[in-house]
């Protein structure tokens, strides 16, 4: 008997290889063994691997200073002599004020994800583990904030905090938790059940060793994976924070604050204005293909 | 299944006053004075004990809640601080205005997303299918904000075939069927309709194949019963999934139509949030809010009860 909602078909799906994955002994193995076979997977992750890299390195790469600003090459042509993404409305140039924006971009979308995983991968496993009433409390909680659409809840806590790079990766965490601690319970409370681990705690083994030999390695992988698929929805939603005004704020160079900043030149330079937006784009695009790639090959039923 | 329904209705009180107290905590965890975004900075200092008395800002915050939620139930939602304005009579234009967007946007994402993962499920593995599902995970890749944006670039910057800002005629902001209206509609709406018609690809996709690789379907097929015969059934066990995912998506929309709105500026909910966020008008923020996630809650109610009367085995789980 269960009232709350119950879990889309991708939390399904998680839920579902974990439980193939505790029953079989070379699984790994299998896994490992079809993304190598998946071309896609692989140049995804290839991509995924680029765009960090051009972010991470973006002062080695980069011709220009990001902050540079020209009077005469505002909202140059894409193309133009020294400027081959063209320039923005301060006339800095695109290509280098790309390659850096990727830093914070990249940053706002993926710590919040790491960190909700941390907590609530710790909230979903103490639910599964110790189920009954202090499963409830967890997870009631989870249901109310499940109440609010993602998009809503992020805009109203970076809006009630405020515009900042910090805020929008609080409200961001606070997006996460929920589905992230949904899908570890579920894990956890079909591991828990398993002849193995009341065969270990028949033998006396503490609750602490049960869940750190004989849950934790089982849970871990598929809430892993299930977190790298909500990434590119996150890189999506922190852009779009700062795309509101929210996020980051100028001068600094991110994807979605360039895209607000440069809304006000589409009349004058308009293809200029997309760029930061087919970033965002492509980089979504890759994580998404990539994670759909390493939670096809982790469902062994297949 | 009534014991199911019950269950399910009373099942809505803890989660909204769960949301009261989210929305209430929400502006009180907002930095610096409730009272700033009224006094000016140089008010005298026993003006702004008056005032905070008034507003009832000096009372603990439990009692602060259990007052605004008082007032919330009957419908007092407050008056929004830049405006002037009852909060209530506010949400009564916005409202209506983000409806139309976000079922418009629902209706085209699921029409279209039926029809590619109804081909994508039947002709699985083929080319036809590979298309169907690379169309959905771009659907579902691509930040909307940006689709709108370049969508102005393409039809009316370059081609001046349709509006880019607003929602009729001179700054209008009530809704009517006309042709100028709808011509404001297109493009919000087919900005708003790629994420929904993404996730419903796939989920009709996953289903009408699982349901296909079944028993039950060969059984029909060797009863000799005709090809769409067999389809109806296919439609019958698929649709409680989708309409679920329907229903949540339309939910999606209204509260997050807010980026699609600013860059459409759409005089819908979404611009009212965004106006009570930058002018710091409290009382507003968080009667937007908490108006959209009660329309949330209850839309959650109404797919989860549809969708035991379509299919009986969700409510004996």
């Amino acid at each position: 008997m269960t009232t709350a909602r119950t879990l889309d078909s991708k939390q399904q799906a998680i839920v579902d290889a974990a439980q193939v994955a505790v029953q079989s002994r070379g699984y790994w193995a299998t896994v490992a063994g079809r993304i190598r076979d998946d071309k896609v997977t692989i140049v995804c992750g290839l991509v995924v691997l680029l765009i960090v890299f051009s972010a991470v390195f973006a002062d080695l790469i980069a011709l220009a200073d990001p902050y540079k600003a020209s009077m005469l090459k505002r909202l140059a042509e894409i193309g133009a002599p020294g400027y081959p993404l063209g320039a923005d409305e301060m006339g800095r140039d695109m290509m280098t004020r790309l390659l850096y924006g990727g830093r914070l971009s990249l940053f706002m979308g993926i710590s919040p994800i790491v960190i909700a995983l941390a907590i609530g991968g710790t909230l979903g496993l103490v639910a599964g583990f110790l189920g009954g009433r202090v499963n409830m409390l967890i997870m009631r909680l989870m249901d109310v904030f499940y109440a609010f659409p993602s998009v809503l809840l992020a805009v109203a806590i970076s809006g009630a905090l405020g515009a900042g790079i910090g805020n929008a990766i609080v409200s961001l965490t606070l997006v996460f938790i929920p589905p992230i601690t949904r899908v570890t319970e579920s894990v956890t409370t079909q591991v828990r059940s398993l002849d193995y681990v009341e065969a270990a705690r028949a033998s006396g083994a503490g609750s602490l060793t049960i869940i750190r030999v004989h849950v934790l390695s089982n849970v871990l992988g598929p809430v892993f994976i299930y977190a790298t698929s909500l990434i590119s929805v996150s890189i999506i939603l922190a852009s779009g924070l700062s795309f509101l005004g929210l996020g980051t704020e100028p001068p600094e160079p991110e994807w979605g604050l360039m895209l607000n900043t440069l809304r006000q030149s589409i009349y004058v330079n308009p293809w200029v204005a997309a760029l930061p937006g087919v970033m965002i784009f492509f980089t979504s695009l890759s994580f998404n293909l990539l994670s759909d790639g390493l939670r096809g090959a982790m469902d062994v039923r297949l | 299944m009534l014991e199911y329904i019950i269950r399910r209705v009373l099942y809505v009180i803890p989660i909204g006053l769960g949301v009261t107290v989210l929305v209430f905590a929400l502006v009180h965890m907002s930095p610096g004075d409730p009272l700033s975004a009224v006094v000016p900075p140089d008010a005298p200092e026993e003006m702004v004990q008056d005032l905070r008395k008034a507003y009832g800002f000096d009372k603990p915050l439990p009692i602060q809640y259990v007052t605004w939620l008082g007032r919330v139930v009957t419908g007092d939602l407050g008056v929004s601080v830049a405006r002037g304005r009852e909060v209530v009579d506010e949400l009564r234009i916005a409202v209506p205005n983000t409806f139309i967007l976000a079922a418009g946007g629902t209706l085209l994402g699921f029409t279209l997303g039926a029809i590619f993962g109804g081909i994508a499920g039947y002709f699985q593995g083929r080319w036809i299918d590979k298309l169907a599902t690379a169309i959905a995970i771009t659907g579902v890749s691509v930040p909307h904000y940006w689709l709108g944006l370049v969508l102005v670039i393409i039809f009316s910057v370059e081609m001046n075939v349709l509006p880019s800002i607003g929602m009729g005629p001179g700054g209008s902001t009530a809704w009517a069927w006309d042709a100028e209206h709808m011509r404001h509609l297109v493009l919000p709406v087919v900005t708003l309709a790629v994420i929904p018609m993404g996730l419903i690809t796939r989920t009709v996709r996953a289903t009408v194949a699982e349901i296909l690789n079944q028993e039950f379907v060969q059984a029909l097929h060797a009863k000799g019963l005709f090809q769409r015969q067999v389809l109806m059934h296919v439609v019958r066990n698929a649709a409680p999934t989708t309409l679920a995912v329907m229903g949540l998506q339309l939910g999606y929309l209204l509260g997050g139509s807010i980026l699609v709105e600013t860059v459409f500026q759409w005089p819908g909910t979404g611009s009212l949030l965004n106006s009570a966020i930058f002018e710091r008008d409290l009382p507003l923020l968080q009667g937007t809010i908490l108006v959209l996630a009660m329309f949330f809650v209850l839309l959650n109610l109404l797919v989860d009860i549809l969708q035991s009367a379509i299919d009986p085995r969700m409510s004996r789980q």
